[in-house]
């Protein structure tokens, strides 16, 4: 009782207590925090999705759903490819350094087969449906252009997108449109949500 | 006779109840601490009505949200017609559903009236730092929880208005897509995401925002009310030891927030019986449709209260391959407010004895805050593009450049006493 109180001690008491509760709650905090990763269900539903593309008309667009996301592909006729060539000077990442596709889809046509163009139908600024305008004819309004290769136009925000979902300068988007991963599972499917190399 | 002499009985035993009380619970001292012997400056004007009609709209969301959730379902098959099903079938649903949604615009419209009385009257200012912090927070909390409950209807604008916001944390690097994923609890905004900004909404933010505001109320009764002349009361008392300018709260300002809250209400009234949608501000055309994730509206615009800072955020462009710099200028916009107390070195604290600088810059900010606000209901198209740049630009300066003009600016001797 009449010890004189070791101040030095009652503080390392004092701290180390208060760093081992706090490694406590970190600890305790894990669980919570990990339960809002996706569950078990939700990985399951977005596993990979088979479509059919033996039907699709050459010049025209499939759209469907994957993971929630509108999946577009798009069978370029020859001219549609030829095209995909002439105006990199307009485009802000032409050849695909800054923007999000597997290896497999970093090309000037962003595909593994050019014909057939796989890609993420949402728009890289804030994440609206960009509307397909392959033909400089149908912008009747003139906000595209009269040299418009053909493409994807946001109505959000005015970005636009060339026939390979890349992005012209000077508008909001920061890179091209996102190309998922996709494998060809025979010369009629594509399967989306699985890398090519798994299957090759 | 004999009425008179059982009323006469009634107090004595009413007084004794009271006193068996206050030996357990101290319900008489923190009635006088806070309300019949809180000392109140005698000069509030006009501007003082919104902190208590604020908290009367906290009250009345907090009622009618615990009512809407006794019909409402947070799942993505049955939200939407959940709400209609309140709308139509549930008796007085619709009373109910439209005093939740115009009481968010009406939280928000007096939230800003009351942050620009502290900017009019220095009530941020030393010693309202923590005072003036706290309501920050409070702010960030009501935003969070106007987020979270824009997205429960499940219509169209609510699915794609969570999506662009959802969508900002993704332009941050490398942590961004599993950020994104994190939030929403899935790839995309779906059943889960609803079902967990349901909990946010109803459980979470009102425990947070009710906890701000007790703070809020205890920070404001240490420190004393600010006025419009800037004084402390507290500097000149009597003999008694009170302010010589004070006034108890009650009755004197509980019988003035009464009259102001009777004003509010008819107004409120007004937009809920004849106007609940005001035009497309309140509640949004597309949400009268059900969320559709391969169907963006033509023009995502979030509500009223968010489009200043959904101005500034557009205004920024890319730069080095990401958008993150708009989501930084969007963070720093708020973040700057709690800075505020730090930024104004004017001696003095009411606009009334400030010089023409800050009176011109606070005309301005308002007017840009406004202006900004009228931008981000529009398209990102000419001309609002520029002026959103432009706003944005007068926004930063306003709060950067504080320091420096708040004490070049000329001010007028503070009287001793409040005047009026």
């Amino acid at each position: 009782m009449g010890e004189p109180i070791d101040r030095g001690r009652r503080q390392l008491l004092t701290v180390a207590t208060t760093l081992t509760g706090a490694v406590g709650v970190a600890f305790a905090a894990v669980p919570f925090l990990a339960s809002w990763r996706p569950s078990a269900r939700a990985k399951a539903l977005g596993a990979p999705v088979e479509i059919d593309i033996s039907k699709l008309e050459p010049g025209s667009m499939l759209k469907i759903e994957w993971r929630g996301k509108p999946v577009l592909v798009v069978r370029r006729t020859p001219a549609m490819i030829e095209k995909l060539g002439g105006h990199d000077d307009r485009l802000a990442d032409p050849g695909s350094e800054r923007s999000k596709q597997p290896d497999y889809a970093r090309n000037d046509a962003r595909a593994v087969n050019p014909e057939f163009f796989v890609v993420l139908g949402i728009c890289t600024h804030l994440g609206c449906l960009p509307a397909s305008y392959f033909e400089a004819r149908d912008t009747a309004d003139g906000l595209l252009g009269a040299d418009w290769p053909g493409g994807f136009f946001c109505p959000c925000h005015g970005s636009k997108f060339d026939l390979s979902g890349r992005v012209y300068r000077g508008v909001p988007a920061p890179t091209n449109l996102e190309i998922p991963p996709y494998t060809f599972a025979d010369s009629g499917h594509i399967v989306i949500g699985l890398d090519q190399s798994r299957v090759a | 006779m004999g009425g008179q002499q059982q009323g006469g009985a009634a107090p004595g035993r009413l007084a004794a109840f009271g006193a068996w009380i206050d030996e357990r619970f101290p319900m008489s001292a923190l009635w006088k601490e806070h309300m019949s012997e809180y000392q109140a400056p005698k000069n509030f004007n006009f501007w003082y009505y919104f902190g208590s009609i604020a908290l009367f709209v906290l009250a009345l969301q907090i009622v009618t949200g615990i009512f809407l959730t006794m019909s409402y379902k947070p799942s993505a098959t049955d939200a939407f017609g959940s709400v209609e099903y309140i709308m139509r079938d549930v008796e007085w649903g619709w009373l109910i559903r439209y005093l939740h949604s115009t009481g968010a615009s009406a939280f928000f419209i007096v939230v800003y009236l009351h942050m620009f009385r502290a900017l009019l009257y220095g009530s941020h200012r030393n010693p309202r730092e923590l005072l003036w912090i706290f309501g920050v927070l409070i702010y960030l909390a009501l935003m969070a929880e106007a987020f979270f409950g824009y997205l429960l209807p499940w219509g169209n604008m609510s699915y794609w208005g969570a999506q662009v916001i959802v969508s900002l944390f993704g332009s941050f690097p490398v942590i961004g897509d599993g950020l994104v994923e994190w939030i929403r609890g899935d790839y995309f905004i779906s059943d889960i995401t609803l079902n967990r900004f349901f909990a946010l909404h109803v459980v979470a933010l009102p425990l947070v925002l009710i906890f701000l505001v007790v703070a809020h109320l205890l920070a404001l009764h240490e420190t004393g009310s600010n006025n419009p002349d800037g004084i402390e009361i507290k500097k000149t008392k009597g003999a008694d030891g009170k302010p010589l300018d004070g006034v108890p709260m009650h009755p004197y300002y509980t019988v003035k927030d009464i009259f102001g809250l009777g004003v509010f209400m008819v107004l409120f009234a007004a937009v809920v019986f004849f106007a609940p949608e005001l035009g497309g501000l309140f509640l949004e055309a597309p949400n009268f449709e059900p969320a559709n994730p391969l169907l963006t509206p033509e023009h995502i615009a979030p509500v009223w209260y968010f489009t200043p800072y959904y101005a500034m955020l557009r205004a920024v462009p890319a730069f080095a391959g990401t958008q993150v710099w708009g989501v930084l200028v969007l963070f720093a916009a708020i973040l700057l407010l709690f800075f505020l107390p730090w930024l104004d070195r004017a001696p003095v604290k009411s606009i009334r004895y400030r010089g023409p600088i800050y009176k011109v810059a606070l005309m301005l900010f308002a007017a840009n805050f406004i202006m900004l606000g009228y931008c981000g209901l529009k398209p990102a198209v000419a001309p609002f593009t520029a002026m959103s740049v432009v706003g944005t630009i007068v926004y930063f300066v306003f709060f950067l450049l504080m320091p420096w003009y708040s004490r070049i600016d000329s001010h007028k001797p503070v009287p001793a006493r409040v005047t009026s």
